[in-house]
């Protein structure tokens, strides 16, 4: 069964084509993860299918229900957690809670109790009748996810859900997630730039670029489908294409080049194709400042499937 | 009944929210209490020159202080929705079952609900100076609801140029464009009788004007109850006008999204 449908949306927004064509499906329970750097088009994405924004054609549904005829019965089965997040600062956590889960349409002991259980769960219980202003970033996170908690739906949307964290903070929302999609049987779909966060929760994930789905798998399919080590020769004078030819010969699959000088490629082991690659590459009379091997990772992945280097985009957007 | 109960919620946050910055609970008091005290004094025997209808000017001036400061109140209302706009409050809310018209609205009852409770400070402060209303406990209800209905025909505005604006700046400068014109060409001050012709017609069609003159109505001898039901109606329809524009203005908002 699935949870949430996408086919084919596109939407402009001036000169930009956010949106070129999303197309990706998410199963009931699973953690889906919307990896990309900053601009793919993850956020509107989900502003999309949480209903805030209207897309220029295509279709998608949540639980079942059309995000552009069924609006009110999408807004019911979903909650939202989106990347600024919207609580108001001068109410005290609770109020918040309280207040989202009214106008969910909520009330009497039914509320209040989901809201003491909530401030429970997600761990800001002691500072639940503080105003919200004196709260930590990572305080405030936990509390947007309570808020988008508050009337139990069964499909949750993190937007960037750990942006702006400190890397502690970071590591503890990853284990809250993990543990609220198993206490609230959700399924979730959550947007990340940073690739660590796509492979340490998403069940599945979808690689998103230029308003499109580049890829989409589990982290490990995705990272397999790669076949083997990187190893990254960072030449001395550039001899690129020589390069290049020496690593074919020895078996190793050339596969891009960064900034001019550095020739990636793939091998099947990388710790025992190396010493034959260096006397190769020293036999040729090649140059090298630098070699080094890496097990596939996301950031791989991404360079395999886009051309481009995920870090260098994310930081040009 | 969404609609209702969604306003009232979203009313209560932002009165809370009012009722946590103290300094804002100060100027509430004593703003009103400025204007009343130093106009009144400043402009005490201006009711020589004929045309106020009784001899203290207080007496003239505290139902029109009533109206002047719902107005100036109304003016600025926008500043809340562009404050819950920037931090992303709204799109929160849009992304719930909550009632799209109730964001709107509630923004327009708080500071109608403000106003009011700002008049019966004006009025207690005009009481303790002396000035007493002729037609009793009615009429200081007409003095609010007069103040009430100028307050939410121009929060309408305010809210309306909030969603198209999105800017602060803006805000303030169209605030206070509007604002001191509108008290001039107005009977607020001075008595009909001694503005220009010209300014005498123009105060006709101002709706602050109107409210000044239904509130003044009730005070001196001599009311005449059409005059009161007439302008309070014309805020009335303006209210409505003013708020529908706003909602407009908020559909337009939700398209740009």
């Amino acid at each position: 069964m699935e949870a949430i449908v996408v086919d084919d949306l596109r939407k402009r927004y001036g000169e930009v084509q956010a949106l070129d064509g999303v197309t990706f499906a998410v199963r009931e329970g699973e953690v889906f993860g919307l990896l990309g750097p900053n601009g793919a088009g993850k956020s509107t994405t989900v502003r999309v299918l949480v209903t805030l924004t209207r897309a220029d054609s295509g279709s998608a549904s949540v639980q079942g229900h059309d995000v552009r005829r069924e609006q009110n019965a999408v807004r019911k089965a979903i909650g939202y957690v989106p990347q600024d997040s919207g609580v108001d600062g001068f109410g005290t956590g609770r109020e918040n809670v309280l207040l989202q889960g009214r106008v969910q349409g909520m009330g009497g002991r039914d509320l209040k109790g989901r809201a003491d259980e909530l401030l429970e769960l997600v761990g800001i219980a002691d500072a639940a009748d503080r105003v919200v202003r004196t709260y930590s970033g990572g305080m405030r996170r936990r509390l947007d996810i309570a808020l988008g908690l508050v009337h139990r739906p069964r499909v949750l949307f993190l937007d960037e859900p750990t942006t702006g964290l400190d890397p502690e903070a970071r590591v503890a929302m990853w284990e809250e997630v993990g543990r609220l999609a198993q206490a609230e049987a959700l399924t979730i779909l959550l947007t990340t730039h940073y690739l660590e966060e796509a492979d340490q929760l998403a069940d599945r994930l979808a690689i998103v670029s230029q308003g499109k789905v580049v890829v989409e798998g589990t982290p490990a399919e995705l990272k397999a489908g790669l076949q083997g080590d990187a190893v990254h020769v960072e030449l001395a004078n550039g001899a690129v294409s020589a390069a290049q030819g020496v690593l074919a010969s020895v078996g190793a699959r050339p596969e891009q080049v960064l900034d001019g000088r550095t020739v990636v490629a793939r091998v099947e082991n990388g710790g025992r194709a190396l010493p034959g690659i260096i006397s190769a590459l020293d036999g040729a009379g090649i140059g090298v400042e630098s070699v080094s091997v890496s097990r596939p990772s996301l950031d791989d992945v991404y360079l395999h499937y886009t051309g481009r280097d995920f870090d260098t985009e994310d930081r040009a957007a | 009944m969404k609609v209702a109960s969604d306003t009232w919620f979203m009313v209560l946050r932002q009165g809370r929210n009012l009722m946590r910055e103290p300094i804002w609970i100060v100027m509430m008091v004593i703003q009103p209490m400025v204007w009343l005290v130093l106009y009144g004094q400043l402009f005490k025997n201006v009711t020589r020159l004929g045309g106020f209808g009784t001899g203290s000017y207080v007496t003239f001036l505290a139902p029109a202080i009533v109206v002047m400061n719902a107005f100036f109140g109304a003016t600025w209302s926008g500043m809340s929705m562009i404050n819950d706009l920037e931090h992303k409050v709204v799109e929160r809310f849009l992304a719930t079952p909550a009632s799209r018209v109730s964001l709107v609205l509630s923004q327009i009852v708080r500071s109608a609900i403000t106003a009011a409770l700002q008049a019966v400070i004006i009025l207690l402060i005009a009481f303790a100076l002396g000035v007493s209303i002729h037609t009793g406990v009615l009429g200081c209800v007409v003095i609010i609801v007069a103040g009430m209905l100028v307050n939410s025909a121009f929060a309408g505005i305010s809210q309306a140029i909030a969603l198209l604006t999105r800017r602060e700046a803006t805000m303030i400068a169209v605030a206070n464009f509007i604002g001191l014109p509108l008290l001039f060409l107005s009977t607020t001050m001075i008595a009909r009788a001694q503005m220009p012709h010209w300014m005498q017609i123009a105060a006709k069609f101002n709706p602050v004007d109107w409210g000044v003159r239904a509130a003044r109505e009730v005070v001196l001898p001599g009311t005449s109850w059409s005059t009161v039901g007439w302008h309070l109606l014309f805020l009335l329809a303006l209210t409505a006008v003013t708020a529908a524009w706003a909602t407009r203005t908020f559909r337009s908002y939700q398209r740009s999204l």
